[in-house]
């Protein structure tokens, strides 16, 4: 690997909605350097007393955009650093960034599958990632996302998504909204549970590799039910977001 | 980079403090709103028919209590201001809970006895003189706020030494042990401080 | 089980990258309390206190603990029986 990373000051070049609580923030880097599919960066906040608060956030971008990222942010109520980019952060602004980071939480099609990944919230931006990658590259890997919403409004990168599956491209997405549907909904209504990922397990094979990416609850459910189901712990990778901060 | 960057507008959520607050922080602290969680570990849930606390070590013979018997102690509420290592304090917070000199009074303390571990279910310890606990400085809380103190804060029952950072105040505390030499706890052992007064910015071992 | 705190060691690969010169979240443990292994990116990180703890994710004693001391770091690497560190 090369030298270790260092902080650097990139530059907020666009901000784009993508639901009522979530953002992409289109950051342009001085010393870029290309990542890989599921990985982060660290993003740092000063205050004029020097007190500092420090965040990570997931890349939604192809590393194929030279010099910038994408970094999709969820708001979070009572927050420390997210409200920050959402209420203040402006075009033009810079802001402290450390990365690409993350070994393990990665795929790339070396690493095989047939993939399942199981998103929650804003737990899909880094399982987006990899499905581009997968896409991107013309791998044939089957893969599923389970991306798990509470409603219709909160659900990213939808168009894409519809784009995406259907063919025979081998990539399959299964949609649950937990909280409500929208009149006519042929996807999942409730929590992911067995019988749901029996479902997604189904053409994935009997070692499938699995990437979980939301809130604590969601993952340890979603890891939980996926061991129960016969899935080996050293097959499935979490990415807990943690406290809502 | 020379000079720190500034995140343009940027605070955070801390609140500031205002008029006689700002004598009440410790120095290098900040002002809370909320009540941060803090852990090493697992919260434990310790159901309480199965709760005890005990002090021993360098006592003549040690006690324990269980649930029922811990709450039939004398107890009071206490307000008071609480600083963590991390630099946020917060005012005013109210506790109910049984005095350590109470606990202390049903043990014949050795002459020896210099420190006290403070030990927790989970594994967690942490280690202070024996004169900061005593003579009203510190207690065993099993109510925060006007109700039963949380697992995520400590409970069922905690150790409060509000006049040394927080992570003295031992959540899911088991018992406190009486030693003569001193024993660096789990955060101690890494380097922070074996007293930790905040209003002299203990904070690491050699402060 | 919901530990709201606990997160994946994934969220302290920027720390440990400055700690270590190198992203340690791939390369395998062993746990010394159990005997468990695998990548360092399978440990829980409790990262609100005053250091990082990093626990076994089948026996949850602490594998790995660092803290910020004055203007050092301190590292205590004694629950981990080894690690492999994989040539670059």
């Amino acid at each position: 690997m090369a030298e270790p990373l260092a902080w650097q000051l990139a530059t907020v070049t666009a901000i784009k909605p993508e639901t009522d609580r979530v953002r992409t923030f289109t950051l342009s880097l001085p010393a870029w350097r290309p990542h890989r599919a599921g990985q982060h960066y660290d993003v740092r906040l000063t205050a004029e007393d020097g007190y500092q608060a420090q965040r990570s956030y997931s890349i939604a971008s192809p590393p194929t955009r030279n010099g910038e990222i994408d970094l999709g942010i969820e708001r979070i109520e009572d927050g420390e650093v997210s409200p920050y980019f959402h209420d203040v952060l402006a075009k033009g602004d810079l802001v402290e960034v450390r990365g690409p980071i993350g070994g393990y939480f990665v795929w790339e099609p070396g690493l095989g599958g047939p993939l399942l990944l199981v998103a929650g919230g804003s737990g899909v931006v880094p399982l987006m990632a990899i499905l581009r990658e997968r896409v991107a590259t013309g791998d044939r890997t089957p893969v599923t996302l389970l991306y798990s919403s509470r409603a219709i409004g909160e659900v990213m990168y939808r168009d894409e998504l519809e784009r995406l599956t259907g063919g025979s491209n081998g990539v399959r997405v299964a949609h649950t909204l937990t909280r409500e549907q929208p009149p006519g909904w042929n996807g999942y209504g409730r929590r992911i549970d067995g019988p749901m990922l029996t479902d997604m397990l189904t053409g994935l094979g009997a070692e499938p590799l699995v990437y979980i990416c939301g809130p604590t609850l969601l993952v340890e459910a979603a890891a939980a039910g996926l061991t129960d189901l016969g899935v080996a712990p050293a097959r499935i990778r979490t990415e807990r977001f943690g406290p809502t901060t | 980079m020379a000079d720190r960057f500034v995140s343009r507008g940027f605070v955070g959520r801390r609140r500031l403090a205002e008029g006689d607050q700002k004598s009440r922080l410790p120095p290098g602290q900040y002002l809370t709103r909320d009540f941060p969680v803090l852990s090493a570990g697992p919260t434990p849930h310790v159901p309480l028919d199965r709760w005890s606390f005990t002090i021993d070590g360098l006592v003549r013979e040690p006690v324990s209590w269980d649930w029922e018997q811990f709450g039939a102690l004398p107890a009071r509420e206490w307000t008071v201001d609480i600083s963590c290592v991390t630099k946020w304090t917060k005012l005013d917070t109210i506790w109910t809970g049984v005095s350590v000199d109470t606990l202390l009074e049903h043990v014949e303390i050795d002459p020896t006895a210099r420190f006290v571990i403070a030990y927790s279910v989970g594994g967690y310890t942490t280690n202070l003189p024996l004169t900061d606990v005593i003579n009203g400085q510190a207690f065993v809380a099993y109510r925060y706020d006007g109700a039963s103190l949380e697992p995520p804060h400590g409970g069922p029952a905690r150790l409060v030494v509000p006049h040394l950072y927080f992570w003295k105040s031992a959540k899911w505390v088991r018992g406190l042990r009486l030693v003569a030499e001193d024993e660096p706890g789990f955060w101690e052992s890494l380097g922070y401080h074996n007293r930790g007064d905040p209003w002299r910015e203990e904070r690491y071992s050699g402060d | 089980m919901d530990e709201p705190l606990m997160l994946d060691a994934n969220a302290v690969a920027g720390e440990l990258l400055e700690l270590f010169g190198m992203d340690l979240t791939p390369m395998v443990h062993c746990c010394a309390n159990c005997g468990n292994r695998g990548p360092i990116g399978t440990l829980r990180a409790w990262t609100y206190g005053p250091g990082v703890v990093l626990r076994c994710s089948i026996c949850s004693e602490v594998v790995v603990r660092w803290a910020r001391i004055g203007s050092d770091v301190r590292v205590d690497l004694r629950g981990a029986a080894y690690l492999r560190m994989a040539p670059p």
